[in-house]
């Protein structure tokens, strides 16, 4: 069953940024894109264990801080090497200035 | 391009992902990569690294790819011999392999301590069985000796700390790191190392090494005498360029290659850390890299030019080390900066910038727990590229984002 989960206030990720976001065990990278669209993948990379929200936000891109490997954060779709295992991704919404994840 | 195909020498991370590019690009004559050791490609960051379980060991890509690829991999063969006139390369079994294009990713070697062999207590790191030989030392009652205060002996004593082990690290220069890393970040690095446990001994002479039944014996220029189990010689490695050399290839620190990653035969190219190349952002000045991402990236470009075309490699230096949950990132070379501003992004991650006397971004260099001064350091190496002059005061304010700086 799937279930919507309160992240945080619209305003507390930048434009063409990222934060972590972990809930009931998981680790989670919400963005806001470049033309203010918001997004979830997995927050860990799928090439190392490393939290994508330490990486850069570069238009459509999330780079892994470690290895510079690049997903499409609003597709999940792996870029080439390192990465070669899409990341999974989330629905999202903003609703009341509030931005959801849909989990589960 | 005519039916010789494309050979590759060399299956770590440069020649792996060149045969891979190559069919990225299309390419679709028969791609060869030719490793030395007996296993699948694997990545060599984990071995010095303590973040993985003993003996695992990480393949730089799934077995099945080969063959869904079609590239041959013809592992545990040694190339022996080149002839650039027939541009053919044999193998040390006597086949004769002819090329179209030739890759030479052939990597580097552990320097040796002068007049110590390996054995069973003294050991390099390269290979995968280097590295399990060493962590059979690092156990709960071991006592080992790092020779080298570099990124591979720091790893390694972080690695021994972390399973219990009494680890002696001597460097001889006065502090670790001297070269590449600033100072501060290097005494920052040298607490933590003590503060964990590791005897650190730097400026130190060392007289004997004495591998014996029981134990090894180091002897200091000063008299004094320890006993370990173990040694790790960590002193850097040499490119392996003999095959090139012998073939009459220009040699300058490693296989010389232009700007293109080609060698002095347009014919063959050469990559990732047996290759010296000049460095585009830094004036075409020469240097040789050992690092992953370089290898990986080389790898791609030399790929993209074996078939014709003209890319030229213009990365900025980069690499990183991990030790404990601190990792060092370095992008950009930082000979003949003037001046350094430091900015605090909390009280365990710094990054100093490096700039020169016109106030451009030559390198920048961060320390801290886990990602926090990677994307930083990320976007440095973006302002790097572009040859950006940098408002001191912006690098130093933590709150002003470098993104801003682009």
């Amino acid at each position: 069953m799937s279930t919507w989960i309160d992240v945080c206030d619209k305003d507390e990720i930048d434009e063409e940024d990222v934060i972590r976001f972990d809930h009931a065990g998981k680790s989670y990278a919400v963005y806001r894109s470049p033309e203010d669209s918001f997004h979830a993948t997995d927050g860990h990379c799928t090439h190392e264990n490393v939290h994508l929200a330490d990486g850069l936000v570069m238009d459509d891109i999330i780079e892994c801080p470690k290895h510079n490997g690049r997903f499409n954060y609003k597709t999940g779709q792996a870029k080439g090497a390192p990465v070669c295992v899409n990341l999974k991704t989330y629905a999202v919404k903003v609703d009341g200035g509030r931005v959801f994840i849909q989990v589960g | 391009m005519g039916d010789k195909g494309m050979v590759i020498v060399g299956a770590g991370e440069a020649g792996v992902r060149a045969a891979f590019a190559l069919r990225e690009r299309g390419y679709q004559g028969t791609v060869t990569l030719i490793g030395d050791e007996p296993h699948l490609p694997y990545e060599r960051p984990p071995l010095s690294k303590g973040s993985e379980e003993a003996g695992t060991v990480r393949a730089i890509v799934a077995s099945e790819r080969f063959a869904e690829a079609g590239i041959t991999f013809l592992r545990g063969q040694r190339a022996i011999s080149l002839d650039l006139a027939r541009h053919a390369l044999r193998l040390e079994a006597g086949e004769i392999l002819s090329y179209e294009r030739l890759l030479l990713a052939t990597g580097a070697a552990p320097r040796r301590f002068p007049g110590l062999a390996t054995s069973d207590r003294i050991h390099v790191l390269r290979t995968v069985e280097d590295a399990s030989a060493i962590r059979r030392h690092m156990r709960e009652d071991g006592r080992v000796a790092i020779l080298g205060g570099g990124f591979i002996g720091l790893e390694l004593a972080a690695m021994g700390r972390k399973l219990g082990t009494a680890v002696t690290l001597f460097e001889a220069q006065p502090r670790v790191l001297m070269r590449g890393v600033p100072e501060k970040l290097a005494l920052a690095l040298q607490a933590r190392h003590a503060a964990e446990g590791v005897e650190l001994l730097c400026g130190v002479g060392i007289e004997t090494i004495a591998d014996g039944e029981s134990g090894v014996t180091i002897g200091f220029a000063d008299g004094r005498r320890i006993e370990v189990d173990a040694v790790v010689v960590g002193i850097g490695a040499q490119p392996n360029t003999r095959l090139a050399a012998e073939a009459g290839l220009a040699i300058d620190n490693g296989i010389a290659v232009d700007r293109h990653l080609a060698t002095s035969d347009p014919h063959i190219f050469a990559a990732g850390d047996c290759c010296s190349f000049p460095v585009t952002a830094y004036g075409g000045r020469r240097v040789r890299l050992e690092s992953w991402r370089n290898a990986q990236e080389q790898g791609s470009v030399a790929a993209a030019n074996m078939l014709g075309e003209a890319a030229s490699f213009d990365a900025v230096p980069w690499f990183w080390s991990d030790q404990y949950d601190l990792t060092l990132q370095v992008a950009g070379l930082s000979d003949g900066a003037t001046s350094t501003v430091g900015r605090t992004l909390s009280p365990e991650a710094e990054i100093l910038f490096h700039l020169d006397a016109e106030g451009r971004l030559l390198a920048a260099s961060g320390l801290g727990p886990g990602g926090a001064v990677a994307r930083d350091i990320r976007l440095a190496e973006m302002l790097i590229a572009r040859g950006t002059r940098a408002d001191p005061a912006a690098l130093a304010d933590p709150s002003v984002k470098l993104k801003s700086l682009l």
